[in-house]
């Protein structure tokens, strides 16, 4: 989240799409029932009525997959309308940078495309630059190829009877969905997004995302309170666990990871594009010290500038290879690899085309399974219809410790890192997460040294110094995170001490006197104190709900990123009454002589762009500080699959054609092509669009739930829900056994015929939807007879991330 | 204390929070259930489930609408329950809280005059004839503690308090509810202590929404007094009345 849960009560309006946040993120309507109490209306588009649904004032049904059609048409009304916040589009947006000759978009592909090669080539994209670099900029945005005058083209074929007839959302709905939205554009007002993997789960997934960044730009709703582009994450620590690590191609801190392209440490120093923009902070300009800080955590002593500070040792990925989920399992399907680590997760249940994954344990030679219980993973090779004297994987259950039974920190969608101490002790062998990974870690090294080896610096340089009476240590990594200065050094006349904890990432250094695990966690462990550890309920001056005090949130403790985008140009909030930031330096005669801000912590300290008297300041900077140029990018020319989102039908789906351009699919997006892979588009085996999702009593595959027998009361059985119309269709009966199966696998659920799904228009035809929870698995409930909905799901997916396409697909439902 | 609980249907999402921790909080055994084609499970207050949220999708002037309804004794003031079994070892009213308290001695009682009796019908038996229900959680409230339900719910539909605050903030509540739902109303709120806020015609939520007549078979003269006082017959009222 831009922002945070709690600033969701600030918000005007609230549009829940690709989310269903009553059932899935229950806590956050706390604080949009408390923005509806002070007014503002909430909107829930979803292919069913959902829960959500339920409590909002305005639900319109889309079809699975087709919501760049649906947010292309807000951002035309809002063009068309002019509703959009004009002051803030031009100074605070790239809308008035131009872009060069060689960009064009016909027939649904921008200039570039490789047919072979399934990818474009970005350079033409670039944006037309002045002699040092800088983009041309036409603030009045009518030059014809500003981003503006460009987006204003590139939509206007998303009027609103071709957005019905792709989503087969009603006209009228369309029109005030958009109305009610757009009406937010207007100065101290704001809306809000929630989405979720409804939105990220598609060929499509990075655009779905970059169209709504498109809309809250239009209307000056990024860095406001109440505003933001607000990712729910699904899990209580996936943005931690994302922070520090968790994809393969970023590094902490989203540092990019190693690659092949970089072979040596100035390679990747000199990766970042540089600014001659005086305005421009340009502020990943800093991630050398950033690099240099984590390769001395990584490795300490043995890291030195004449080594690259360790460079060579860290494992780089070839370049053009991707190692995401998809991949990984394509690859062990293949048996390309012999072991693997099932570490806390379950991708027999929870990964597409499931079936596929299973398939792909039997080419192990040894899996290692570290979960709380036993799950369909570690158990795959008694899975019903598999023989186990057939199977040579060994598989080794290493019990973990659930959140509670241990010590650390979590951080929450909202960026809030909280500090939770040990309730009850870990059961009988089970043990925490750090302590199964230290002991690991040293055995391994520990035959490294012994035996030796091909390479074994990487492990042997490890400086792993986080045990506390032989005890993996919370507070020693925590610390190590945050990272210390590791000789004396004086800055700004101030002397930090060698071994003192780094009070912030503008303290780190590229010439190895300092580390840091994470350079946006620098500032959460200081000799302050564990700052995630705070509780306060004090809220700060402006009273929004910051509470700036109750734990840390990164980056140093800002709570609603990009807030600078909330001031004009003078440093004066938008919002006069939920402010975040405001300007209090002092002026004389027209002009600020002294530098102070209030509220949240700003996007940088520096002077505001303008004088009180509108004279420009050469020592301000543009509020989008993580961006080269310092503008929030309405076209984003670093996608592979455009700078502009484009509506591209889902791999699966139930249309002959595009109806917005001649390109079927998205052109970029990865296939895979083992045997299990298979597509079935606009194939009459399987006629109705499906969907999976979750529900509130159970969580993720249900390892955690399924044996929890109050839950299991509640939500007994995997359901597929469908519309009257298409149960009739069917001769389906509401609680009735049926079959659904896709192009790769089927499973039993039991039919809930609703009102709540409705048959849609597509292009004067009746197409259904039906969904899918997908929290079951054959191990329990005891019947056998419950499976994961990911056994229907395909492996495909978005070319910018690889997420599968788990949210747009075609199924058949049949009696059992 | 006493002590009323203001449930406000209109922000409640059916998380079921409340339906769990009542259950973990009393001990008591999950029902073996199947999915009967919807999402409301179990199927209806049990001897082993005392509160239930239930589901029902309406359509009103032409839209649909999903209405979640947590249902559970009402703690009525003057428990025609209590009356009717006339046997304070049996069915009592807490003195420190309002509760309306049923004891292991229901199993003597007539189980299904009993039953009969509420007008929200409420109570369930077991096999051996012991009636239960809802306790208020009134030994957690005894203890300064809001009962489970309450405490669990995140959104605001569950409150717990003095009963004059309670009645204060449902009507507060109710006022702004009308803005938007112009037939909301409060369910029963002078004779109950679990009151309910409802944006629509109740009847629509749960057939026992506010209180039905009931013919009781039997009825004592102390019963009959209070029906012909208190007539359990109104319709839903806007509070105030």
């Amino acid at each position: 989240m831009t922002n945070h849960w709690i600033d969701i009560k600030n918000s005007d309006c609230i549009l829940v799409m690709g989310s269903n946040a009553a059932e899935n993120h229950p806590i956050s309507f706390k604080y949009v029932n408390e923005a509806m109490a002070h007014g503002a209306t909430l909107i829930s588009v979803d292919p069913r009525f959902t829960r959500t649904s339920a409590r909002a004032d305005i639900y319109a049904p889309l079809r699975s997959g087709t919501d760049i059609a649906f947010l292309g048409g807000m951002i035309k009304y809002i063009l068309d309308n002019d509703l959009y916040h004009a002051e803030y589009v031009a100074d605070y947006t790239n809308a008035s940078f131009i872009v060069g000759k060689a960009y064009k978009f016909k027939n649904g592909l921008f200039a570039g495309y490789d047919a072979k090669k399934r990818k474009y080539d970005k350079s033409r994209w670039a944006f037309a630059k002045d002699g040092t670099g800088v983009p041309q900029m036409d603030r009045s945005l009518k030059h014809k190829r500003s981003v503006f005058q460009l987006m204003k083209k590139h939509y206007r074929r998303y009027n609103i009877k071709l957005v019905s007839q792709i989503t087969g959302t009603p006209e009228a709905d369309l029109r005030k969905i958009y109305k009610t939205y757009a009406a937010t554009g207007k100065r101290g007002k704001a809306a809000t997004i929630m989405y979720a993997m409804g939105w990220t789960q598609h060929t499509t997934g990075v655009q779905n995302i970059r169209a709504m960044a498109i809309i809250q730009l239009l209307l000056g709703n990024m860095g406001v309170a109440g505003g933001g582009v607000n990712a729910l994450r699904g899990e209580s620590n996936v943005q931690g666990s994302t922070d520090h690590c968790l994809l393969w191609h970023i590094w902490p801190g989203y540092l990019a990871t190693p690659s092949t392209k970089w072979p040596k440490l100035q390679d990747y120093l000199k990766r970042r594009p540089q600014s001659k923009d005086p305005l421009s902070a340009n502020w990943w300009q800093n991630e050398p010290k950033y690099m240099v800080s984590i390769l001395k955590s990584l490795f300490g002593d043995n890291a030195s500038a004449a080594n690259d500070f360790g460079y060579d040792w860290v494992p780089k990925v070839d370049a053009g290879t991707h190692y995401s989920w998809l991949d990984l399992f394509d690859e062990m399907y293949k048996g390309t690899f012999k072991g693997f680590f099932a570490w806390g997760q379950n991708p027999a249940c929870s990964g597409a085309n499931a079936g596929k994954n299973r398939k792909a344990f039997e080419k192990l030679d040894w899996m290692v399974n570290v979960n709380l219980f036993g799950n369909e993973t570690g158990s795959f090779w008694k899975a019903p219809g598999v023989d186990p004297a057939k199977i040579k994987t060994e598989v080794f259950m290493l019990p973990a410790a659930v959140s509670v039974e241990k010590e650390g920190s979590i951080t929450n969608s909202g960026r809030w890192m909280q500090w939770r101490y040990q309730g009850p002790k870990p059961m009988g062998d089970s043990r925490p997460d750090g302590d199964i990974i230290m002991e690991l870690g040293h055995k391994i090294i520990e035959l490294y040294k012994k035996e030796g080896g091909t390479f074994t610096q990487p492990l042997t340089n490890l400086k792993w110094d986080y045990l506390t009476a032989g005890q993996y240590d919370p507070h020693k990594v925590a610390k190590q995170i945050n990272g210390y200065f590791l000789k004396d050094v004086t800055l700004k006349g101030k002397t930090y001490r060698k071994g003192s904890l780094v009070p912030s990432f503008a303290f780190l250094q590229a010439d190895g006197s300092t580390s840091s695990g994470n350079w946006l966690y620098c500032n959460s462990y200081t000799e302050k104190g564990n700052m995630a550890a705070r509780r306060s309920h004090k809220d700060a001056v402006n009273g929004i709900g910051l509470y700036p005090q109750f734990a840390w949130c990164w980056p140093v403790n800002r709570r609603i990123i990009y807030n600078r985008a909330s001031v004009d140009v003078t440093g004066q909030p938008w919002d006069h009454k939920d402010w975040v930031i405001r300007f209090v330096g002092e002026a004389k005669a027209g002009k600020y002589v002294s530098k102070k801000w209030i509220g949240d912590v700003p996007d940088g300290g520096w002077y505001p762009l303008r004088n009180p008297d509108g004279s420009a300041r050469a020592d301000a900077k543009h509020p989008f500080i993580m961006r080269p140029h310092g503008h929030a990018q309405i076209f984003g020319p670093g996608r592979a699959d455009g700078p502009l989102p484009e509506h591209y039908e889902p791999l699966e789906c139930p249309v002959e054609r595009n109806f917005m351009n001649p390109q079927y699919i998205n052109p970029t997006a990865p296939v895979y092509k083992a045997d299990t892979d298979a597509f079935a588009t606009c194939d009459p085996r399987f006629p109705y669009v499906a969907t999976t999702y979750r529900v509130v009593e159970h969580w993720q595959t249900g390892v955690m739930t399924r044996p929890q027998s109050w839950l299991m009361e509640a939500q007994p059985q995997v359901f597929v829900e469908m519309s009257e119309q298409l149960a009739k269709l069917r001769g389906i009966k509401n609680g009735q056994r049926v079959k659904v199966s896709s192009a790769r696998g089927a499973l039993e659920a039991t039919a809930i015929v609703t009102k709540r799904l409705q048959p849609f228009r597509i292009s004067g035809t009746t197409v259904h939807q039906v969904g899918i929870p997908w929290h079951f698995g054959w191990r329990w409930p005891q019947s056998g007879a419950e499976e994961s909905a990911n056994l229907l799901t395909p492996a495909v997916g978005d070319p910018n991330t690889r997420i599968p396409e788990t949210k747009a697909f075609m199924v058949n439902v049949t009696r059992t | 204390m006493d002590t009323t609980i203001f449930i406000d249907t209109t922000l409640c999402t059916a998380c079921r929070g409340c339906q769990v921790a009542c259950k973990q909080w009393h001990d008591l055994p999950a029902e073996k259930t199947v999915n009967r084609g919807t999402y409301q499970n179990p199927a209806d207050l049990s001897f082993n489930t005392y509160k239930l949220v239930r589901m029902s999708e309406q359509m009103v002037d032409g839209k649909l609408h999903w209405l979640f309804f947590p249902d559970q004794c009402r703690h009525c003031l003057e428990p025609p329950c209590r009356d009717t079994a006339d046997d304070a070892r049996a069915i009592f009213t807490d003195d420190a809280t309002g509760a309306v308290i049923y004891t292991a001695n229901t199993r003597n009682l007539d189980a299904a005059e009993v039953i009969e009796s509420c007008p929200y019908d409420v109570p369930r038996r077991s096999a051996d004839g012991t009636l239960a229900k809802c306790d208020l959680c009134y030994d957690r409230v005894q203890n300064g503690l809001a009962p489970a339900c309450v405490k669990v719910c995140g959104t605001g539909a569950m409150n717990f308090g003095a009963r004059k605050d309670m009645l204060s903030l449902a009507e507060k509540r109710l006022k702004t509810v009308q803005a938007k739902f112009p037939n909301a109303a409060l369910l029963d709120p002078g004779d109950v202590r679990v009151i309910y806020l409802v944006a629509h015609d109740p009847g629509l939520y749960h057939k026992n929404a506010v209180a039905a007549v009931r013919s009781p078979v039997h009825m004592t003269r102390k019963m009959a007094l209070r029906q012909m006082l208190r007539p359990f017959n109104r319709k839903a009222v806007r509070f105030p009345v």
